[in-house]
C-alpha cells in the first residue's frame, strides 16, 4: 500500500532508495544534502534497508567506492551537492565511462566563493559533459519517484549509464510536501534486481576493467557508444515513465512536459521548482488576461531533449528561458543549449534568457509575470535586443 | 549606553574582525575557547601580526579564519594545509598558522596533512577535534570514538579513531601536543610555543559539540569539560603510541614532541637553488 507522508524532498529521495534497494551507499556529508545521507544511514542500522552504508572521507572516495561497488554488481546510490559534487568530477567521468548505472541525488547548491547554502542550478549543469544522465525534478514526490525510475533507465541494457536526479536544495531538499511512499512489491515489480553482464568483477568470470588505450585502437569508438546509449536513454526515459504511469498512476511526460502549449504564441522555458511558479503565472495570464501563453519543462539536460524542444517550441513566436545558473562568460546553461537546438529553423522563436534566482534569491510571481509579460511585449521583434538578461542584479 | 559597550569589548578586540560577531558557534561549543587560546597565543609569542595569516577550512572551527583580524583566508573544505602550504614557501617570511576541524584537517584533507608534516613545512597546525563534523550536523568522522553515536552512525560507530599525535609524528611532525579547552593555560603555552618553532608543528584541541556530538552522547557541556578533568593525564613527553582517545581509560595529554629537522624550504634551498643566487639573495 501506498502511503502518504508529509516529507522533505530529502527524505522523499532517500525513501526511492531504499525502495530500490540499493545495496551500497557511500556519501560524505554536505549541506544540502546531508539528511539523505543520515536518512540512508538510519534505515541500514534499523535493518529497514539491506545494505552497506560507508561513511566515506570525501566525495571523490564516495564516488570510487560507489563505482567499484555497483562493478561487482551491487545496485548503489549516493548524494551530493555543490562542492562535493565538483570534488567528484574526476570520478563522474569513470562511472558512466565503465558504463556503470551508479544513481546519485545532486541537491542543486551554488558553488563558493562566495559560499552559501542556497540553491542553484550550477554545480550539476557543470557536470553536463560527464556522460551522465541528468533528470530535473520540481516536487518531493517526483524526487521520490524519479529515483526509483533512474535505476530502471540507467540499467536498461539499451543505456548502461549513471544518472542524477537533481532537485534544489532548500526549497526542495528542507521544505516539507504531503509525498506517497511506494509500496514496496509495486516497486520490486517496477524494478527488477541489477544483473549485469557487461561489467562484473565476479572471481568466477575474471574480466579486467578499465584498460589503456595506447594507441588509436577505440577510443573514438568508444565515447561514439557513450554517445549511442544517451541517444537510446531518450525513448528509455519516455518508456519508463509510461510503465511507472501504468504501474503508480504519475506520468512526468519523459523528456520534457508541457503545458498550454497548443495555441500558444509565446512561452516560459525552466526547470527545477521554478516550474510551479511559472506554471501559476501561465494560468493567471491565460485565465484573466487571455495572453497566449504555455510553459515549458525541461526535465532532462543530458540527454538534451533537442527534437521535442524544437516540436514543441518551433511555431512559437518568443520563449524566454529562465534558470537559476549561468555559465559565466556566456548565459545560462539551458538557454545556450536551446539557442543551438533551434538554430537555423526559419521559424524558430525569438529567444530570450533570464539568469534569476541564482544562489537561491526568491523568485516571485510578480516577477515571472513581468517577465512573462515582457516576452509577450517583445513577440513580434524582428531580432531580440540583449537576450540575456541578469533579471535581478542590484544596484544595477 | 558606554557600560554597554564596554561590556561589549574583548581583550582581544584588536585581533577580532569585531563587525563579523556575534559569531556562528553554539552557546557551550568548546571552538571559541580554541580560538582565543590561539590568539592570546599569537600575542604573546611576539610574532609580527602584520606577517601572520590565517588559513582555514570549511566548518564550525573553520570559521576561525574569518573572525581573525589578520590577513586570513577561508579555504575549500579540506585545502586548508596546501593553501598555506603555497603561502609559506612563496613567502618565507609569514607565519602561517592553520585553524581548522577534524573533519576538514583528516578527513577531507587527510592527505595533506601527513605530505606537509613529511616534508616539515614550516607551519602552525591547530585543529579543533570535537569528534565529529559539527558544522553539518554532527555525522561520524575519522576521529569519532569507537562506539560513540552520531547522525550516521545511530547505533555507535564501529570504525577505530585516528590518534592524530601519533599520525602527526609518524608523517614527521617537528612539534606535537594535545590540550583540551579545559586546559586553557597549557594550551595557550604550547601554541605560543609551536609559533616560534621552525617546522611542522600541530596542536590538537580536544573541544566539545555539545549540539550534536555532546547531545546523541548524552554528554551535558559541563559532562564534557568534567570529562576533561577527570578523566585526562598530563604527561609530557609520551609516546605518541600511547596517544589513543578512550575517555574511560584516561586520555593522555601534552607535549608529546619537540625536536629540529630541516625544514620544507631549507632543504629546497639546499638542494635545488644555485649557491650564487642564494649568497645573492642573502646580501640583498
Ligand atoms: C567538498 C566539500 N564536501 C563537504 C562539505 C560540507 N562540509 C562543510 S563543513 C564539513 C565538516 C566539518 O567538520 P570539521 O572539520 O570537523 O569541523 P567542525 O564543524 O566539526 O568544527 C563538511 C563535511 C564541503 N563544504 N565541501
Ligand atoms: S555545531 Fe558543534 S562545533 Fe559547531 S558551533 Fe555548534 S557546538 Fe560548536
Ligand atoms: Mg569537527
Amino acid at each position: 500500500m501506498e502511503k502518504r507522508k508529509m516529507l522533505t524532498g530529502n527524505y522523499a529521495a532517500a525513501h526511492g532508495a531504499r525502495l530500490a534497494r540499493v545495496e551500497v551507499v557511500p556519501v560524505y556529508p554536505i549541506t544540502p544534502q546531508t539528511h539523505i545521507m543520515e536518512k540512508m544511514a538510519a534505515f541500514v542500522e534499523s535493518g529497514e534497508l539491506d545494505a552497506e552504508f560507508v561513511p566515506v572521507e570525501s566525495e571523490h572516495s564516495a564516488m570510487a567506492v560507489a563505482i567499484a561497488a555497483q562493478a561487482t554488481g551491487a545496485r548503489t546510490f549516493t548524494a551530493s551537492s555543490a562542492q562535493g559534487l565538483v570534488y567528484m568530477h574526476e570520478n563522474l567521468f569513470v562511472a558512466s565511462g565503465l558504463r556503470l548505472p551508479v544513481v546519485m541525488a545532486m541537491v542543486n547548491r551554488t558553488i563558493g566563493p562566495p559560499t552559501t547554502i542556497c540553491p542553484d542550478l550550477g554545480d550539476s549543469l557543470d557536470q553536463r559533459d560527464t556522460g551522465w544522465i541528468q533528470i530535473y525534478t520540481e516536487s518531493a514526490q517526483e524526487a521520490h519517484d524519479m529515483i526509483i525510475q533512474a535505476y530502471r533507465v540507467g540499467e536498461d541494457e539499451r543505456v548502461l549509464l549513471p544518472v542524477g536526479i537533481c532537485f534544489e536544495g532548500m526549497i526542495i531538499s528542507h521544505y516539507m510536501e504531503p509525498v506517497e511512499i511506494l509500496d514496496q512489491e509495486k516497486v520490486d515489480l517496477f524494478l527488477p534486481p541489477y544483473r549485469p553482464e557487461h561489467v562484473i568483477l565476479d572471481p568466477d568470470r575474471p574480466m579486467s576493467v578499465h584498460q589503456l588505450v595506447l594507441d588509436d585502437s577505440y577510443y573514438t569508438e568508444y565515447r561514439y557508444q557513450q554517445q549511442v546509449a544517451m541517444e537510446a536513454a531518450k525513448g528509455v526515459i519516455r518508456e519508463v515513465d509510461e510503465v511507472f504511469g501504468e504501474a503508480f498512476g504519475r506520468r512526468y511526460g519523459g523528456l520534457i512536459s508541457t503545458e498550454m502549449m497548443e495555441d500558444a504564441e509565446v512561452a516560459l522555458l525552466t526547470l527545477g521548482s521554478m516550474a510551479s511558479t511559472a506554471r501559476a503565472v501561465v494560468n493567471q495570464l491565460r485565465k484573466d488576461e487571455g495572453i497566449p501563453i504555455g510553459l515549458v519543462k525541461l526535465r532532462v539536460f543530458r540527454p538534451f531533449p533537442d527534437a521535442e524542444l524544437r516540436e514543441s517550441l518551433s511555431n512559437l513566436k518568443a520563449v524566454a528561458v529562465l534558470e537559476r545558473d549561468v555559465s559565466i562568460g556566456a548565459g545560462g546553461a539551458v538557454y545556450l543549449e536551446l539557442a543551438h537546438c533551434l538554430r537555423k529553423r526559419h521559424d524558430s522563436p525569438l529567444l530570450t534568457n533570464y539568469i534569476i534566482g541564482l544562489g537561491g534569491r526568491d523568485v516571485t510571481f510578480e516577477e515571472i509575470k513581468d517577465i512573462a509579460l515582457n516576452l509577450f511585449e517583445e513577440r513580434d521583434a524582428e531580432v531580440m535586443t540583449n537576450p540575456i538578461r541578469w533579471y535581478q542584479v542590484r544596484g544595477l | 549606553m558606554n557600560q554597554h559597550k564596554k561590556q561589549q569589548s574583548h581583550p582581544l578586540d584588536g585581533l577580532l574582525r569585531t563587525d563579523r560577531i556575534p559569531h556562528i558557534w553554539c552557546p557551550g561549543c568548546g571552538i571559541g575557547t580554541a580560538f582565543s587560546s590561539c590568539l592570546i597565543a599569537m600575542k604573546e609569542s611576539g610574532i609580527d601580526l602584520k606577517k601572520t595569516v590565517m588559513v582555514s577550512g570549511i566548518g564550525c572551527s573553520g570559521r576561525g579564519a574569518g573572525y581573525a583580524n589578520l590577513d586570513s583566508y577561508h579555504t575549500t573544505h579540506g585545502r586548508a594545509i596546501p593553501f598555506a602550504t603555497g603561502m609559506k614557501l612563496a613567502n618565507p617570511e609569514l607565519n602561517v598558522v592553520v585553524f581548522s576541524g577534524d573533519g576538514d584537517l583528516f578527513a577531507i584533507g587527510g592527505n595533506h596533512f601527513i605530505h606537509a608534516a613529511r616534508r616539515n613545512v614550516d607551519l602552525t597546525i591547530v585543529c579543533v577535534n570535537n569528534f565529529n563534523y559539527g558544522m553539518t550536523g554532527g555525522q561520524v568522522a575519522a576521529t569519532t570514538p569507537l562506539g560513540a553515536k552520531t547522525t550516521t552512525t545511530p547505533v555507535g560507530n564501529p570504525e577505530p579513531a585516528f590518534n592524530l599525535p601519533l599520525l602527526a609524528y609518524a608523517s614527521g611532525a617537528t612539534y606535537v601536543a594535545r590540550w583540551t579547552i579545559l586546559h586553557t593555560r597549557d594550551l595557550t603555552d604550547c601554541i605560543e610555543e609551536a609559533f616560534l618553532r621552525r617546522g611542522f608543528s600541530f596542536i590538537e584541541v580536544l573541544a566539545p559539540c555539545p549540539v550534536n556530538y555532546g547531545r546523541r552522547n548524552k554528554e551535558k557541556p559541563l559532562d564534557t569539560l568534567r570529562i576533561y578533568q577527570e578523566q585526562t593525564i598530563i604527561k609530557n613527553d609520551a609516546h605518541p603510541s600511547e596517544l589513543d582517545i578512550d575517555f574511560n581509560r584516561g586520555v593522555i595529554l601534552g607535549k608529546f614532541v619537540d625536536v629540529e629537522r630541516p625544514t620544507c624550504s631549507e632543504r629546497y634551498d639546499d638542494t635545488c637553488r644555485p649557491k650564487e643566487l642564494l649568497e645573492e639573495e642573502k646580501a640583498a
